[in-house]
């Protein structure tokens, strides 16, 4: 079947088998030119969160997600937030707090953490310690025991948080 | 110091964190195949015949194998040194198929789809035999023997009976002083089976190069061992065998067997194409390793002032369909664990068996988490039972500075063992600022009236390294700029091995950690090492690493002194520069350029380390629980951890050790097990019904580090990875009996078994 999918900003054609998941279709390629290589199989269930994609701006587990859902609508990977601000904050917050280990769970867990700081963001609050181990709740890890990655959000919300107050005419945030 | 002790950044962390290509499965060669293996529905069935005809029928179906093609040769999959001490009851294909999912054949095809399909369009005839799922009816028969051939090295009792390990050593005599002791505590204790459950499943791509030289891009722990066991059982030479370990998702014990690799290859081997295989979540659950399920009777012999005289450890264990690890971890359930109360009187028993369930095998801990809930669980009741407190009981008995441990002498790995001596411990320090982090003796109130809080501690020593046995290599190459090449054969599995080994190759150089690059695992380009495990990279490898720096230091030295007229021993090193007084200094640099382009020598050097002593590092760890009585639910409220590793060479890493650990710990207390029924059937083999922690199920976190200078340790490190996974487990369960009255002998304890145990106990 052919997906029209808007994959990192740019109109993309799939050519994927029926029933294929949009992370065979990321992941593997096939027939088509690009794999998505940050997109990491670890479950196949839904379960572990080692491929969390944006659809439509929303962090969905891609190997439950048939391709076809994703015809006529817009997928973001980690590859298509290289240049994000935000991202790049939130890997370098991930290194420096030493919250990488083995890496795999790593960008799955960066795409749900960037979800929320930027819906906070838009809300104007900043996420607490309860929210982003909510928001990583899906994110399984093997190597860390999540004290380093919810540092480093926590920090990258901190400074968020400090960019907003700074702001002309945005006020003081909640917290 | 510099290099070692800051915590740097990790040496591939932005790579990682930027999801660039740089695991197994990341790239793919071109024409690359897809494989899948049929697993066997029955636990025991002799494979009578296969029929692939209508497989290979089906377009995009490139090749089948199984036992008939595939020559026997008799190995172990435990991927550990030679000689190994496992059984060699495996073969690639076996004949007779012994747990569910064991391997009956294998397809490659073009893609996925197609292989997955090809399997059921396979004909198998079975001859199903009757299966021993249960470790003590296993035990009894020998009517039924899961494996009929003797293995050719005599470790295992096949063709007699269903043994697949004994252990029966003893210091002193316990029966006789336990005739002599105040109070004899008697205890048996359950540990379930669980699994690793690292996020990259096991994968493995193999292809001929263009010298028709077979490689391997593997995630594993072992790319040497693997090369040896690949050349004897495909019967190559190693030269031609290259095992290419890339960034590995995850390993824990888990990737140190071989557990796809010779199916890759073979399938290369016979298509001469490139061919990828990896596990499912579900087939990690069911052909994965697991951690040995264990049965254990403490007998222990203490005097009213609670001076313990003898302790006796009984373990009865389930090995799986194979004996890989059977005797080592089985062994370390003793050798780690007993040490930390030394007595005259000490006997380990182990009766390790075959089954038909899945295989047991490596998973961090090795033996040891089994053996310290059982003695730390203990510890507690002999404390009730004499009435003494349970922290004094503990530090009026543990292991100090300068003791031996007898133990370890009489079981090594497999063979008589090496004296072991303490050098270094932080142990009562440890317990000091534990007790203090928690509140030891100052509970705090139950946050809502219906709950119950209590206290619970646990304290754990593992090894650094297998003594006299782990060994690895190291090359050091110093380039005219300045910067250094480090090539060790030591496995980065994720903990940040690489990014340690840099930082003691720097420091002992005298150069920035930034101008190291490493090259780790590549059994073409780097020397030997024997792999991630034991505990062993910083303080085994790592002692290879800071001898080949020293070596090529010397080097310099010499060049140095050579150009200045003054004596080697004038020359110091430091903060990237050469000196020998005020007036005669260079950078390294320029020494190393000097060294190219005007001595025309090459500083480099390759080094080798072993070391006769494993230093154990120490563990003191307490858990506050609160218990709601009512529903047996559990909620873990902190959690402390305070470690004696040595000398941190990277705090941060190493607090990452720790605290994923206690996280895998957790689930061991509390809610993991792989499920598996009287059919050897896992009930349970997907994320969703297997849980392990997430962010959700974490307490809060205290974790300190407790600085010692281990003599033997590279700049006084010892090991991180196991000592942590020990003692939250046995911590928690003593917990959650501090809070409600009721001991769990078995774990996980799920809110219906505590539930259960306080209803009984009421009645």
């Amino acid at each position: 079947m052919k997906i029209d999918v808007r994959l990192n900003g740019r109109d993309t054609a799939w050519e994927a088998p029926a029933g294929a998941t949009l992370l065979a279709v990321l992941r593997d390629g096939g027939p088509n030119p690009a794999r998505m290589i940050s997109v990491k199989r670890g479950c196949e269930t839904g379960d572990c969160g080692a491929c969390t994609v944006l659809l439509d701006g929303q962090p969905v587990n891609s190997c439950v997600v048939a391709a076809g859902r994703a015809h006529g609508h817009e997928v973001t990977t980690l590859e298509g937030l290289a240049a994000d601000p935000l991202m790049i904050s939130l890997q370098k917050a991930l290194v420096d707090h030493a919250g990488v280990q083995c890496g795999y769970c790593s960008p799955g867990m960066l795409i749900s953490l960037y979800h929320l700081l930027r819906e906070c963001r838009a809300a104007g609050v900043r996420p607490d310690d309860h929210a982003i181990r909510e928001a990583l709740s899906g994110n399984l890890c093997r190597c860390t025991g999540y004290v380093k990655p919810v540092a480093a959000a926590a920090a990258v919300a901190a400074a968020l948080e400090a960019v907003q107050a700074a702001a002309p005419g945005k006020g003081t945030v909640a917290s | 110091m510099t290099e070692v002790g800051r915590n740097v950044t990790k040496i591939d962390a932005f790579k990682l964190a930027r999801g660039e290509p740089v695991f197994t499965d990341d790239v793919h060669p071109v024409g690359m195949l897809w494989a899948k293996v049929l697993g066997s529905p029955h636990a025991h069935a002799r494979i009578v015949s296969v029929d692939a005809t209508r497989a290979l029928a089906l377009p995009g179906v490139v090749d089948v194998a199984w036992h008939a093609q595939v020559k026997a040769i008799p190995h172990t999959r435990a991927g550990q040194s030679h000689p190994e001490p496992s059984p060699w009851d495996t073969v690639i294909m076996p004949e007779k198929a012994r747990f569910i999912g064991d391997r009956v054949a294998v397809v490659v095809a073009e893609d996925l789809a197609t292989a997955e399909k090809a399997l059921g369009l396979i004909d198998v005839q079975y001859e199903v035999l009757p299966a021993l799922t249960d470790m003590d009816e296993a035990h009894r028969r020998t009517d039924v023997l899961i494996h009929e051939v003797p293995d050719p090295r005599g470790i295992a009792e096949g063709g007699r009976s269903n043994v697949a390990a004994r252990i029966d050593k003893q210091v002193g005599d316990v029966d006789a002083a336990l005739k002599t002791c105040d109070h004899v505590v008697e205890r048996t204790y359950w540990l379930p089976r669980v699994q690793a459950s690292h996020i990259e499943p096991h994968v493995a791509i193999s292809w001929l190069d263009e010298d028709g030289r077979l490689v391997v891009r593997t995630s594993t722990q072992v790319p040497f061992h693997l090369r040896r066991i690949l050349a004897r059982i495909l019967e190559m030479k190693e030269a031609d065998i290259r095992v290419i370990k890339p960034r590995v998702g995850g390993g824990f014990g888990d990737k140190q067997e071989m557990v796809m690799e010779d199916l890759v290859a073979l399938m290369t081997l016979r298509t001469r194409r490139p061919v990828r295989l990896e596990f499912t979540r579900t087939e990690e659950l069911i052909c994965a390793r697991v951690r040995h399920p264990q049965r254990i009777v403490m007998t222990t012999g203490v005097m009213n002032d609670g001076t313990i005289i003898a302790n006796r450890m009984q373990v009865t264990a389930d090995t799986g369909a194979y004996g890989s690890h059977a005797l080592t971890v089985q062994g370390n359930t003793g050798q780690k664990v007993l040490p930390m109360y030394p007595c005259a009187n000490i006997h380990f028993q182990v009766t390790c068996l075959y089954t038909n369930n899945p295989i047991s095998g490596a998973f961090r801990g090795y033996g040891a988490p089994q053996g310290c809930f059982a003695l730390e669980c203990h510890i507690d009741e002999v404390a009730k039972v004499i009435g003494m407190d349970r922290l004094e009981l503990r530090r009026k008995n543990h292991i100090r500075l300068g003791d031996t441990d007898p133990l370890s002498a009489k079981l090594g790995e497999g063979k008589e063992g090496l004296v072991r001596v303490i050098r270094s411990t932080g142990l009562e320090k440890a317990i000091e600022l534990g007790c203090e982090a928690i509140g030891w003796g100052r509970k705090r109130p139950p946050s809502a009236p219906h709950l119950k809080r209590g206290l619970g501690m646990a304290l754990a020593m593992q090894g650094s390294g297998i003594a006299g046995v782990d060994w690895g290599a190291a090359t050091v190459k110093l380039n005219e700029d300045g910067s250094v090449n480090l090539a060790v054969g030591a496995t980065d599995i994720g903990q940040g091995s690489d990014t340690v080994l840099a930082q003691i190759c720097a420091q002992e150089l005298g150069i920035r950690y930034e101008d190291v690059r490493v090259l780790s695992s590549d059994t073409d380009l780097t020397p030997f090492d024997v792999g991630a495990y034991a505990s062993s990279t910083t303080y085994v490898s790592g002692g290879a690493v800071l001898k080949a720096a020293r070596l090529v230091r010397e080097q310099l030295a010499a060049m140095a002194a050579e150009r200045w007229k003054c004596a080697v021993e004038e020359v110091r090193f430091g903060a990237g520069l050469v000196n020998a007084g005020p007036d005669r200094t260079m950078t390294v640099a320029e020494l190393a350029s000097h060294a190219l382009y005007h001595v025309k020598v090459q500083p480099m050097a390759t080094a080798s380390h072993m070391s006769n002593e494993s230093p154990p590092p120490f563990a003191a760890q307490f858990a506050d629980v609160e218990v709601d009585p009512q529903t047996g639910e559990v909620f873990l409220r902190r959690f402390a951890s305070a470690v004696d590793l040595g000398t941190p060479i990277h705090p941060d890493l190493a607090e990452g050790q720790i605290e994923g650990a206690v996280a895998q710990a957790i689930g061991y207390a509390l809610f993991e097990e792989v499920i598996v029924d009287a059919g050897g059937r896992v009930r349970n083999p997907n994320f969703l019904d297997y849980k392990i922690a997430s962010a959700l199920d974490m307490p809060e976190m205290i974790t300190i580090l407790v600085p010692t200078q281990e003599p033997s340790g590279p700049f006084g490190a010892k090991a991180a990875g196991e000592v942590p996974i020990d003692g939250p487990a046995p911590a928690i369960v003593n917990a959650i009996c501090d809070a409600v009255g009721v001991r769990a002998y078995r774990i996980p304890v799920t809110p219906e078994r505590v539930w259960r145990q306080i209803k009984e106990a009421g009645e």
